[in-house]
């Protein structure tokens, strides 16, 4: 369970995250979309106490992060960015954060064997392939199976075995009955994936609801998506016209 | 027990790369052939040899420094330090367990670098000169002290590195306060030499006995005020670094 309330953050002059209120429930995939700048990885980065509010509020499970003992094990997430030294094996690295909140070691090998980075995993995590080093980041936000899961476009830059792959592992992790937000830009894809979707523009909410129902009065999830950001897109290319 | 853990992943993440055993290799050879150098040369009898034998110290206080830099900027720069942050969500807890244990390891090193140093140089003496013993006055304390150095400019640096977050001008800010500010003090404000880290190393900490040369040198600071202040300053810039760390976004 996600709950925040009147989540603000500005950057400068830029309003990032407007008063946002939302809840994410357990037991579904939870899409957060929005078009380019409108503060998805914003809102992730404050879930995660990373970036501090400006107004507002966010609680996890009921607590802040911040206030989380052990919070791999409450809290997986994975962002957009890589988190990873260049320099140091995906099970070095594995095995500092495990360290941290006190996870038993056997479940780095547990998590590699997961991700399907067994072979690679004492190799420098720098010469990763884009895609091995988002099964790491994945890796990582299973570490303290957690409950709540968090993943800022999990699917960038994967194939389509990988793309597939991420759908399958975030239906079985919801099914399990765990919280799974992921945000992303490809709609298509969370209408394949999402139960419930999370849409805001500049900062702002637009809609929290099901994917049913948001593709109901539209040709598509696609169409009803335009509809409603419509208003809310911050960076448009100029339509070409022949 | 949150701390503890904190401090086992800094552990795991500084023993995991490859430079941090490089760089901590360079210094100890580094240090110990300027030691076995100056054993082999020696000639003057009046000398202070011990002093002498450590002046290695110096240029490897860069290595260690630096490491520190490196230990806390390459998180930035390579994005780990939001995984480190969303394990260890309370910042102050993240940089003492970094400090703790850079400075346990950091410590050893200088330690094995500044007795094996010493002890080059006292086996190597010759030219009919007696070797310095470590029972002689003052001769342990020289050597322990210097051997504290490491590891006080190295928690310097990742109090810097926490600071300034950039490699680079963290670096230069280092360099600049350790090794360069010391060339041009003496024109502008004599009595301060006394308190420039290097000279603090050179002429308080790793003598065996107080450095005299008339009107041209400041008072220097006695052995035991030289190493609490470098400990000032290391603590200074860790607690300015620690403020920061809780207070800016990752
Ligand atoms: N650290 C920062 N400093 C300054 N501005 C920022 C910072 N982080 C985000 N912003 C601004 O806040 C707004 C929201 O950015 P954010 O990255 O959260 O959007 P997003 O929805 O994740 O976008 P995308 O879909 O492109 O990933 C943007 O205008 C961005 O320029
Ligand atoms: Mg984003």
């Amino acid at each position: 369970m996600i709950e925040a309330q009147n989540l603000t953050r500005r950057y400068g002059r830029t309003v990032a995250v407007d008063s946002l209120s939302f809840d994410v429930r357990p037991g579904s995939v939870t899409g957060f979309l929005g078009p380019n700048g409108s503060g998805k990885s914003t809102t992730m980065r404050l879930i995660l106490g990373l970036d501090r509010p400006d107004a507002g509020q966010v609680r996890v499970g009921g607590r802040r992060y911040r206030e989380l003992r052990w919070p791999l094990r409450e809290v997986g997430a994975m962002l957009e960015a890589k988190a990873f030294h260049p320099g140091r094996s995906a099970r070095s690295h594995l095995a500092a954060l495990a360290a941290g909140n006190a996870i038993p070691r056997t479940r780095v090998d547990e998590v590699l064997d997961l991700v399907g980075l067994t072979s690679a995993a004492g190799r420098r995590a720098g010469k990763f392939s884009l895609g091995m080093g988002q099964r790491l980041g994945v890796a990582a936000a299973l570490l303290g199976d957690p409950a709540v899961l968090l993943l800022d476009e999990p699917v960038n830059g994967l194939d389509p075995e990988g793309v597939r792959w991420i759908r399958n592992l975030l239906t079985s992790l919801a099914a399990q009955g765990r919280t799974v937000f992921v945000s992303s830009h490809l709609i298509s894809e969370m209408a394949l994936t999402a139960e419930r979707l999370v849409v805001i523009g500049r900062g702002r909410l637009l809609a929290n609801t099901t994917v049913a129902e948001l593709s109901a009065g539209a040709a598509s999830l696609e169409a009803a998506f335009f509809r409603l950001t419509g208003d809310s897109v911050e960076y448009a290319a100029k339509e070409t016209t022949s | 027990m949150t701390t503890i853990a904190a401090a086992r992943m800094e552990w795991i993440k500084l023993r995991s790369l490859r430079s941090t055993w490089w760089t901590l290799a360079v210094t100890v050879a580094g240090t110990v052939g300027i030691g076995l150098a100056v054993g082999l040369n020696s000639k003057d009898a009046a000398a202070d040899l011990t002093n002498n034998a450590l002046a290695g110290v110096v240029p490897g206080l860069l290595l260690t420094g630096v490491l520190g830099v490196l230990t806390m900027t390459s998180e930035y720069s390579s994005g780990t330090i939001r995984a480190t942050l969303a394990v260890v969500p309370r910042r102050g807890v993240v940089l003492a367990a970094k400090a703790a244990v850079f400075g346990v390891v950091t410590l050893i090193v200088g330690e094995v670098a500044a007795f094996t140093a010493f002890l080059a140089a006292a086996t190597t003496v010759r030219h009919g000169i007696t070797a310095p013993a470590l029972s002689d006055p003052g001769v342990l304390r020289a050597v322990m002290l210097s051997g504290a150095a490491f590891c006080l400019i190295g928690l310097l640096g990742l109090g810097l590195g926490a600071i300034i977050r950039h490699s680079a001008a963290a670096v230069g800010v280092l360099v600049a306060g350790v090794y360069v500010v010391v060339q041009v003090i003496g024109f502008f404000a004599h009595s301060a030499a006394a308190y420039m880290p290097i000279l603090i190393l050179e002429n308080s900490l790793s003598t065996t006995r107080p450095v005299t040369c008339g009107a041209s040198c400041p008072d220097f600071l006695s052995a035991w005020a030289g190493l609490g202040m470098l400990s000032l300053y290391a603590v200074i810039a860790l607690v300015a670094g620690g403020w920061l760390l809780a207070r800016r976004d990752a």
